[in-house]
């Protein structure tokens, strides 16, 4: 009987998932309700869309249960792009989850901008094909997906809210308790690890590479340039945009512009160059002044 | 051609991609390296990579910010020039679009035609060995990887998987649709 980490398919298997997340780095991926968006993503040079029925500020808007999208509306999107095509789950939702791995989606976001199937179980990655990105919080919520089999993880901010208050909040938050762990004693990291809530021999490679085993991208929040920018800087790999693009009042010039912010995020001259006659970005909500209940960050743990 | 070794390090093009495990591979072999982003930084280098990544993404940036020809004169200089995966398609003479026209505009550097995503979507990524041109065999690492479906008279392979050509030079120019970074092995046989 094989663990996931003794298993040389699943091993194997894994080093695929990673490894695609790391052809996804340095770029944007972008939200897209259809077809249209999903080209005009990739004429902008967006490395992946993500495709789903609503973005995450109209779910927020319109309320009620938020689903895995159409299988007819995801397909016809993979039929007119040739960059990767991700599509999201609800927690838990393993069903949904093979239902987009036999559809043939090259990413899963098991995502708390849906609503969670399941309040306790997040769904078991190993056993597929497909690789995962699972949001998080903290460094404990990212060390239990990826032993759950994540392959990429991301800043869980709070979509479709435009502001960044909480990518930044959760992407410092991970940065500094993995700077935690490069400085504790090895005889300290068991306890962290209870601490964390995180399986400890992830916490032992957290500790030893200083980063996470798998990719780190920022997502929720990202509106503009410099936003992107800023998330790079605090150690983000990639940045999702969600509602940022096309809920902006003229997506393709902004979606160009955030694909040149994540390559030179550190250059202020060039970031200024590509902020110039970027007409307004989305309106955005005060995080602040939204109930607990409508935070869509604190669903899943 | 100086016959003096040149000391000159690798320049990875950080643009996108996997810019990071090419940096790895190079810290591996001791080959040092920097990053290079923008037209000027690639006289300082002695032989660049283009990796892994979205050809699409790659081509947009190239252009927006003038690095085209500042590379094509790279390649003319007689350095080096090695392409893995998306690397490889934006090397190659032509490029087969997988569904519909998606602006890939290559360098044109390799004489072959190349087919995007030619095995398929991610699921259908896989890891074997590959046989290269001196016998032996290493781990070849297919992500989402491009097809090499034509080649001219002036191109050499250099690399084989089950009869197929997955990896080509001619000249300085290398081009692989695998990805020798994420094995084990150097890079050092690819001529960086």
């Amino acid at each position: 009987m094989h663990t996931p980490w003794t298993d040389e398919t699943i091993q194997e298997r894994m080093k695929l998932k990673v490894g695609l997340a790391e052809m996804l780095k340095g770029g944007c991926i972008m939200d897209v309700t259809n077809a249209a968006q999903a080209k005009i993503a990739e004429e902008a040079g967006a490395v992946a869309v993500m495709a789903l029925e609503r973005i995450p500020a109209d779910i927020r808007k319109d309320g009620g249960i938020a689903r895995m999208s159409q299988p007819k509306m995801i397909k016809e999107i993979q039929d007119t792009v040739s960059i990767p095509v991700m599509a999201k789950c609800r927690i838990g939702h393993f069903a949904e989850a093979q239902i987009l791995e036999a559809l043939g989606v090259d990413f899963i976001d098991e995502s708390e901008v849906l609503t969670p199937a399941d309040e306790k179980n997040h769904v078991d990655k190993w056993p597929f094909k497909v690789p995962f990105v699972c949001g998080c919080r903290n460094l404990g919520e990212a060390l239990r997906r990826i032993g759950e089999g994540a392959a990429m993880i991301r800043t869980k901010g709070e979509a479709g809210s435009g502001n960044i208050v909480e990518a930044v909040r959760h992407m410092r938050q991970v940065q500094e308790e993995i700077r935690r762990l490069t400085v504790l004693r090895p005889d300290e990291l068991m306890a962290e690890a209870k601490n964390l809530g995180a399986p400890y021999h992830i916490v032992l490679e957290v500790a030893r590479l200083g980063k996470l085993p798998v990719p780190n991208f920022a997502a929720g929040g990202v509106a503009t340039p410099a936003d992107a920018s800023l998330m790079m800087q605090l150690g983000a790999e990639t940045v999702f945009v969600g509602s940022g693009i096309f809920k902006s009042n003229d997506p393709k010039p902004r979606a160009e512009a955030i694909v040149q912010a994540v390559t030179y995020y550190d250059d202020p001259a060039k970031l200024l160059e590509i902020s110039m006659d970027l007409g307004e970005a989305m309106e955005g909500i005060d995080v602040a002044s939204l109930p607990e209940d409508q935070k869509m960050a604190s669903r899943g743990w | 051609m100086s016959t003096i070794q040149d000391s000159r390090p690798v320049g990875v093009l950080a643009l996108q991609g996997d810019f990071e495990l090419h940096e790895q591979a190079l810290d591996r072999q001791g080959t040092p390296h920097v990053r290079v982003r923008r037209p000027g930084e690639l006289d300082a280098v002695r032989a660049l990579i283009i990796p892994g990544g979205e050809s699409t993404t790659m081509t947009r940036l190239i252009d927006r910010v003038g690095l085209r020809q500042p590379i094509l004169d790279f390649a003319e200089s007689g350095r080096t020039i090695l392409g893995t995966c998306a690397g490889l398609i934006m090397l190659a003479r032509e490029v087969e679009e997988d569904n519909g026209k998606h602006g890939v505009e290559p360098l044109g550097l390799l004489d072959v035609v190349v087919r995007r995503n030619g095995f398929g979507r991610q699921v259908d990524s896989f890891i074997d060995l590959v046989e290269l041109g001196d016998g032996t065999t290493a781990q070849g690492v297919f992500i989402r990887a491009p097809r090499i479906l034509a080649t001219g008279d002036g191109v050499e392979v250099v690399a084989r998987w089950n009869e197929e050509i997955v990896g080509v030079r001619q000249g300085n120019v290398v081009g692989l649709t695998f990805h020798p970074e994420a094995g084990p092995g150097s890079l050092t046989m690819w001529g960086v």
